[in-house]
């Protein structure tokens, strides 16, 4: 069934399918965002935001759906006379991270992450982590990268965090296979544990799980990326020479099979080795995926621009549960890390970038699709106007990749539609 | 700059926008990089409004710096006005676009709007969110206030509600109590606001005889404004708890010319009642440490000592505006009050006025869960939980009944904490055991602090020591061992534990 399912013709795609671009309000977290997952998976790394209140806020206010009692984050709150001048903000800012070095002895790693209003004033947190590093060396390396909301949108966070430590991977000339971007470790381990079983490694990922256990990165080394938002990750990795291995994102049992086989190919195993070793992850995938194909199968999806997974995502529910994408708005196209993706999406979905918020609600009024996945802002007042949702957020901070994730994954987008059918409220 | 892990006010644009949210045919045009749109789910899923907030943001990226970000501005303010049709507008700048200074008041009356548009100077470096409410309301009743029209003859007395906002801690359920003991009282409710007004009922403000002001915070400014533009006195008196309820209802009727007798005779109420019944007798004295804005954490300072019987041993908030009234009213009850927006500060200070119960924030709601003491929140900021469905208001009658269960639901009960003391060692009842109605959730056991160097423990003693309930167990500890360190004792012993608990028990 398994060999019969992986026949599926590839749909015509939209590889050059025209693309909606607005320009209006975008109703997306920006990229400090990012930190409330990061500052989980790297453990003996801390994150200072250098802003205002409302970067403090907003952190707050994004982790409240995750609330942990201690978390490796804090914010640096500039005040009126932090912008009177640069020597005082500088000065400052020694200050609170000698304050925060003081009060937490275990940080080994500790990002500097600048906000919008560090951005205008033009405080240079490249030229403080040079500071604080002669500093604080050798117990603490400093790092710096932006999470600003008028550079980075949401999950570029994550990119912008990621290309802040690619200089600091050691160069290794040997072959290798990296895994790029943030992952739960329990599918971390499970990808582990099929690179091991085909016979490819040595395999590492970044970001590592400590700070100190950080990869190395050269012209043997191949990467596969495990999310769709790492433009400048990749970009400073082919730099290293590192060579990206171009392949759909792990979402999905198709998804998983041809990332994987991007890898294995790149190893050259015999494609039948290949079959043996992931034929019955992907049955079990497929296994749990079809227990909601009867519930998703036909529905209209629509998707708001949040986590640049929109694609993948639209991707997998289209060819392996049959729904039928009607828009997939993103923050971001970027093509060439996409082309996989957009080859397998179904000619007619409609493809928007960037966005105007109240005009593609209108679009979605007119449309009315069946299921909306959107950020936290638009999920209630969409349900209140009778339209289900799916709040996208949920995508980012759950495990998803891979072939065991692939029915939860599946889940997500049927849990709203179960719930619907259920209530007589 | 400031080190912040969690703060319990947001910035002053906030403040903004839970007034606009709170009113119709307002909205609210906001120059703020798109980040900041993360303020929507504060009310669509903090307070689960089913709405959007009707604020509209220019999310300007960092390529529009170098061009034109006033340009931005101005389109959007244009097109909110033509999209959404508000009978008024209000124009502001988050943090970022403070910074660039592009003057969104300036860009708004150079379109030339056929409304009225108020134009907000929120200083985010300076200010913070109640800040923010209550500029942003009073420049709306400045703007907005009409002249008052001649006062009809006859007419009954009116007074106006003033403060409640969208993500208000239950001020939607304060103010349905508030309306109705009004409405008994016979005094009519000219317009409350923000929340539900319009503009145009603001223009109807100064219609009233006088204004009932429940969150000073947000309604002060604009109550004075109102007292020297109308002459419309305000109400003092912040009716939480029976005694200042009973006390407002006298305000408010001498304020209206009408008698309170009568409602004060025929109201019988449930919280002093219960309060007084034996079974309430294990509340006497129980240590009680209470943190939040100013006006909920005097209000409960004040119901916990007079209608609760218990001891404050800890009063604080996180306004520094109104520092000096708790600094006066913690001098009232013998301890210094804890004045501080760094909730780790008030965490320390918890520690150290070991309390058995908090009344606090949702921070302190974490901070209680950590050193396992019960908790009760009775103060913005708070979580989604404490918007619960059913009516919960604080202030009023029901409100004074509301609060006596919420703050004693998390206590042990009377017998129940006599039988742990009896039984100990039962293996089911020991010590670490939870308020048996709260599940097995509730408890979690802090590890022993380490004594003085200068002091150590009999084996028997600490053996001794853990058969006192956890929730006590802490004290009982510091107190033997600073009992030992003034009387120069080296080893704890039994006797030692037995004659510092004779020393402390008073
Ligand atoms: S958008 Fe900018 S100002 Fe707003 S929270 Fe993000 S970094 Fe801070």
């Amino acid at each position: 069934m398994s060999a019969a399912a992986l026949a599926r013709p590839p749909a015509p795609g939209c590889t050059e399918a025209p693309v909606l671009r607005e320009r209006g309000q975008r109703e997306v977290f920006c990229g400090l965002t990012g930190i409330i997952w990061l500052h989980r998976k790297i453990q003996d790394a801390f994150f200072l935001v250098v802003g205002s209140r409302t970067c403090a806020h907003l952190m707050q206010s994004a982790a409240g759906v995750v609330i942990f009692a201690e978390p490796r984050f804090a914010t640096a709150i500039m005040e009126e006379r932090d912008l009177a001048g640069m020597t005082d903000a500088n000065e400052e800012l020694d200050r609170v991270v000698a304050q925060l070095l003081a009060r937490r002895p275990d940080i080994r790693l500790l990002f500097l992450v600048g906000s919008c209003p560090s951005e205008v004033i033009k405080l240079d947190l490249s030229r403080a982590a040079q500071r604080l590093n002669a500093t604080h060396a050798p117990g603490v390396r400093v790092l710096n990268y932006s999470g600003s909301g008028i550079e980075t949108t949401f999950t570029q966070g994550e990119d912008a965090c990621l290309a802040a430590l690619v200089p600091e991977m050691r160069a290794d000339p040997a072959p290798g296979l990296l895994v790029v971007g943030a992952l739960a470790e329990v599918v971390e381990d499970q990808m582990r544990r099929q690179f091991e079983a085909l016979g490819i490694g040595p395999v590492a990922f970044l970001p590592p799980r400590r700070a100190a256990d950080l990869p190395g990165v050269g012209p043997g080394t191949r990467f596969l990326l495990a999310q769709p938002f790492l433009a400048e990750t990749a970009r400073l990795l082919e730099d290293r020479g590192a060579r990206r291995l171009a392949a759909p994102f792990p979402l999905g049992a198709e998804g998983t099979t041809a990332w994987l086989r991007a890898a294995a190919e790149a190893w050259g195993i015999p494609a039948a080795r290949f079959r043996e070793v992931t034929a019955a992850g992907e049955q079990r995938a497929r296994t749990a995926i079809a227990r909601h194909h009867a519930l998703l199968a036909g529905r209209r999806i629509s998707f708001f621009p949040d986590s640049q997974l929109e694609i993948p995502l639209a991707r997998f529910l289209s060819r392996e549960l049959d729904m039928q994408p009607v828009e997939i708005g993103t923050p971001y196209l970027h093509r060439p890390h996409l082309a996989e993706e957009l080859a397998l999406l179904p000619a007619d979905a409609m493809l928007s970038e960037g966005g105007d918020v109240d005009r593609q609600l209108d679009r979605c009024r007119a449309a009315r699709p069946d299921l909306v996945v959107c950020g936290l802002g638009l999920a209630n007042p969409l349900e209140a106007e009778g339209f289900t949702t799916k709040w996208s957020i949920e995508l980012v901070f759950t495990p998803i990749q891979g072939y065991d994730q692939a029915g939860d994954l599946a889940a997500l987008f049927a849990r709203p539609l179960d719930r619907r059918t259920r209530l007589m409220v | 700059m400031q080190l912040a892990v969690w703060t319990y006010e947001g910035p002053p644009h906030i403040g903004a926008m839970r007034v606009a949210t709170a009113m119709q045919g307002l909205h609210y045009v906001l120059h703020a990089p798109q980040g900041d749109t993360y303020a929507d789910l504060l009310f669509t899923m903090i307070e689960r409004r089913g709405a959007r907030p009707p604020v509209t943001y220019t999310t300007f990226q960092a390529r529009d710096l170098g061009g034109d970000t006033a340009e931005l501005f101005k389109t959007a303010a244009r097109e909110a006005f033509e999209r959404f049709r508000p009978q008024a507008m209000i124009v502001g700048a988050s943090c970022t676009a403070e910074l660039i200074q592009d003057d969104p008041g300036g860009l708004a009356r150079a379109l030339g709007l056929p409304i009225p548009v108020v134009a907000l100077e929120l200083p985010s470096y300076q200010k913070k969110e109640n800040w923010g409410a209550a500029e942003t309301f009073y420049r709306l009743v400045r703007s907005l206030s009409a002249p008052p029209a001649p006062r009809a003859e006859g007419r009954a007395p009116s007074c106006n509600i003033l403060g409640p906002t969208a993500l208000g801690f239950r001020h939607r359920d304060d103010l349905r109590e508030i309306t109705d003991l009004l409405t008994r009282l016979g005094i009519a409710i000219n317009v409350t606001a923000p929340l539900g007004a319009t503009p145009a009922d603001l223009a109807r403000l100064g219609e009233a005889d006088f204004n009932v002001v429940l969150y000073p915070e947000i309604a002060g400014p604009a109550a004075a404004w109102l007292a020297r533009a109308h002459a419309q006195p305000a109400t003092k008196t912040i009716p939480i708890g029976l005694g200042a309820t009973r006390e407002f209802i006298a305000e408010v009727a001498a304020l209206a010319g009408l008698d309170a007798a009568p409602i004060l005779a025929a109201e019988t109420v449930r919280s002093a009642w219960y309060s007084r019944s034996v079974d309430s007798n294990y509340l006497t004295g129980k240590r009680v440490f209470v943190f939040g804005d100013a006006t909920h954490a005097l209000a409960a300072a004040r119901m916990a000592t007079e209608e609760l019987g218990f001891t404050l041993v800890g009063l604080g908030s996180y306004a520094r505006e109104q520092a000096r009234e708790l600094r006066e009213a913690a001098k009232a009850h013998g301890i210094e009050a804890t004045i501080s927006d760094d909730y780790l500060a008030v965490e320390a200070a918890i520690q150290a006025a070991q309390p058995e119960l908090i009344l606090g924030t949702q921070m302190e709601r974490h901070t209680a869960k950590r050193l396992g003491i019960p908790c009760a929140v009775i103060s913005a900021p708070v979580h989604v939980q404490d918007y619960p469905a059913r009516y919960s208001p604080q202030m009023g009658f029901e409100g004074a009944n509301v609060l006596f269960d919420t703050w004693v639901h998390p206590l042990m009960m009377g017998l129940e904490e006599h039988l742990l003391g009896m039984f100990r060692e039962d293996f089911e009842f020991h010590g670490e055991a939870a308020p048996s109605h709260l599940g097995a959730a509730a408890a979690t056991a802090t590890a022993a602090p380490t004594p003085p160097a200068t002091l150590t423990w009999a084996a028997e003693a600490e053996r001794e020591l853990g058969k006192i309930p956890f929730f006590v167990r802490g004290k009982a500890r510091r107190n033997t061992e600073r009992y030992a360190t003034e009387r120069g004792i080296g080893t704890i012993t039994i006797e030692a534990l037995y004659d510092a608990k004779a020393h402390f028990s008073r």
